[in-house]
């Protein structure tokens, strides 16, 4: 990116300076090859303006506030390595280290292979394939906080429905979002819901496998597992990584679901201002990495330590996406 | 079936009759087997929105109850949560955000996808590259100091911190913009250059009309990205519930305005219903998109 700027202030620089002599009279001002670089920068410039801003000052901001006490009022303290330090001895962390981890761990296989199923599903399917795709679709469109209302209402303990059916056949339902155990499995069913958009990708990746590849396994006498295992997964596992990539990254920063169900089930629903307070209900089962780095950052108002958490999120968060950015073709097309 | 050869004798074309009809009864089952899992998971993907539905329309005493359909209905559920709660407000916040945020985002985003995909510049693959990392990034990582910049600009407690930076464009739109652009073939803008067409008229008069789809698509996304944000509105906005959106509002409803699940139901179902009308008028520009951002086979 810086690339691109050198390059044109270079240019600019050198069109000042005028063209060598021999050419001298001949070149219109500005040059080409000038004009052709400004031309560029009238359709980029917005955007690297962009990265720089909203994306490159406050990263290094980030990383900078991360050796600082920082707060509203007061300009930046140094205190060199003291909030690094604190990483190691905050229960707080750990406890939503693990939260997080339990739900990268559960959620994203759950939700690709959720997905997986349904395409295979939807693909075998001749009549009615389209209104069967609009239908297991339609959650995924759910805004966040409306799929997770409807959650907690249908999986209320007492009067909720589903509850109610299962009291009808005689098993005793949990209580879900109110149970320490139950809570984290119930937000599992809420991902598996909306699984709509990966189900959409899935699809497109199997009618992408050539019907050869099946015919010639079928001659083999291979069985329906068989091909799934040795013609289905190999051609879709570009697919299956983008998905598990993408999946992993959205899992860092789950936190709308878990702050809304937390709030609604502990009955105090209260936001804005004082959301924190009903973060990780029932007894810090929800309670994910992301909604420390809020309450860190903007109920203590520590910003410094809350930067030490970005700047270790955005660690983790670069090392998957490079995994991603190692395929890059597989993953852009052609770059030509 | 067809391929079968003429020269076969009684028995092995029997046989083969034989083998037809147990594949058909094998199809019917199958077909029955499909038809009733796809069944069953349409009913479970609808179950929770149809039961939000159904409570929107009860009486303030049967919400309480285990029961599922109204036994009186309630449709003047949805005139009063509108008043007896600042729902208009929240409504008319999100609209502004969703509207201008995409408007800005395609004022921006499609020249530099337009860059990214048909103008050969040195650093384009680093842009793009970073464009990509941008897109996959958490938002919380910078967090902290763009809440500072807007604090110090005086914007914080309003809606234009998640307004005014897509004056430089959206990471995800620009690359799903850049997707759609390189699909198109270079010929046709060779024609138009050849023409002397200048870049600017290249990109209006020719890869304009052609990118529509990719373009609404685009749209589509921001607009719904943004009515259903809940992370931006919460950071920058909880302070001043004038300038809450829908979801925000949402979170916070029963405790905040005492009203009863049924009223908090219909006032759900008013945050869904216009995406999902929105969905089946761009259903196919939408489609597209998810599969164009997904991965190239």
């Amino acid at each position: 990116m810086s690339a691109v700027l050198t390059d044109t202030v270079g240019g600019a620089g050198r069109a000042a300076v005028g063209p060598p002599a021999g050419v001298r009279g001949s070149a219109p001002w500005p040059s080409a090859k000038l004009r052709r670089r400004l031309t560029v920068l009238s359709f980029i410039g917005p955007a690297l303006a962009g990265l720089g801003i909203f994306f490159v000052y406050p990263l290094l901001a980030a990383i900078y506030f991360s050796f600082n006490r920082v707060d509203l009022i007061n300009p930046p303290e140094w205190v060199g390595l003291a909030n690094w330090k604190f990483l190691f001895h905050d229960l707080n962390l750990q406890h939503a280290v693990k939260n997080t981890l339990w739900f990268v761990a559960v959620m994203v296989p759950a939700r690709v292979f959720g997905a997986i199923v349904t395409a295979m599903l939807l693909n075998r399917i001749r009549q009615g394939r389209s209104v069967y795709r609009t239908l297991f679709y339609l959650p995924a469109l759910a805004p966040p906080v409306v799929a997770t209302l409807a959650f907690v209402s249908i999986l209320k303990p007492g009067t909720g429905p589903v509850n109610t059916l299962l009291a009808k056949v005689g098993i005793e339902g949990p209580l879900w979002f109110n149970s320490p155990e139950w809570a984290k499995p119930s937000l599992v069913l809420l991902a598996l819901w909306g699984i709509g958009d990966l189900m959409i990708i899935f699809v497109a990746a199997l009618l992408d496998v050539p019907t050869e590849l099946y015919e010639a396994a079928s001659l083999d006498g291979a069985g329906a597992w068989q091909k799934f295992r040795n013609v289905t997964l190999p051609s879709i596992s570009p697919v299956v990584l983008f998905a598990a990539v993408t999946g992993v990254i959205a899992t860092l920063q789950y936190f709308t679901q878990a702050a809304v169900a937390a709030s609604v089930a502990s009955g105090e629903a209260i936001t804005g201002g004082g959301i924190s307070g009903t973060f990780g209900y029932p007894e810090g089962s929800t309670f994910t990495y992301p909604l420390w780095l809020y309450t860190v950052g903007f109920r203590n108002g520590l910003l410094g330590y809350s930067s030490v958490l970005a700047v270790v999120l955005f660690i983790f968060a670069i090392s998957v996406t490079l995994v991603l950015l190692r395929r890059f073709n597989a993953f852009v097309g052609s770059t030509r | 079936m067809t391929a079968v050869p003429v020269t076969m004798d009684r028995t092995t074309a029997a046989t083969v009759r034989r083998g037809d009809k147990r594949r058909q009864r094998n199809n019917v089952l199958i077909f029955i087997a499909e038809h009733s899992l796809a069944i069953a998971l349409s009913a479970m993907f609808l179950a929770p929105i149809v039961f939000l539905l159904l409570t929107s329309f009860m009486s303030n005493q049967q919400q309480l109850t285990s029961d599922m359909w109204p036994r009186t209905w309630h449709p003047e559920n949805y005139a009063n949560v509108f008043a007896r709660t600042p729902l208009a407000s929240y409504l008319l916040n999100t609209v502004i955000y969703a509207v201008s945020a995409t408007g800005l985002m395609l004022l921006a985003s499609v020249p530099a996808a337009y860059a990214l995909s048909k103008l050969r510049w040195r650093g384009r693959n680093a842009v793009f590259i970073a464009i990509i990392c941008v897109m996959m990034l958490p938002p919380q990582v910078v967090t902290v100091p763009l809440y500072l910049m807007w604090a110090s600009a005086g914007l914080t407690g309003s809606l234009w911190p998640l307004i005014l930076p897509m004056l430089a464009g959206d990471a995800f739109s620009i690359f799903l913009l850049r997707q759609f652009l390189v699909t198109i073939p270079d010929e046709y803008l060779d024609a138009a250059r050849v023409d002397g067409c200048g870049e600017w008229r290249t990109l209006l008069k020719v890869v304009l009309p052609i990118a529509k789809p990719g373009i609404a698509a685009a749209a589509i996304f921001q607009f719904f990205f943004c009515w259903n944000d809940y992370y931006g509105p919460l950071l920058y906005t909880s302070e001043n519930e004038k300038a809450w959106t829908l979801s925000l509002g949402l979170a916070s409803f029963r405790s905040l305005h005492h009203v009863d699940w049924n009223l908090a139901t219909a006032a759900t179902m008013l945050t869904l219903i216009p995406v999902v009308v929105l969905f089946f008028f761009a259903q196919k520009a939408f489609v597209q998109g998810v599969t164009l951002t997904g991965v190239k086979g």
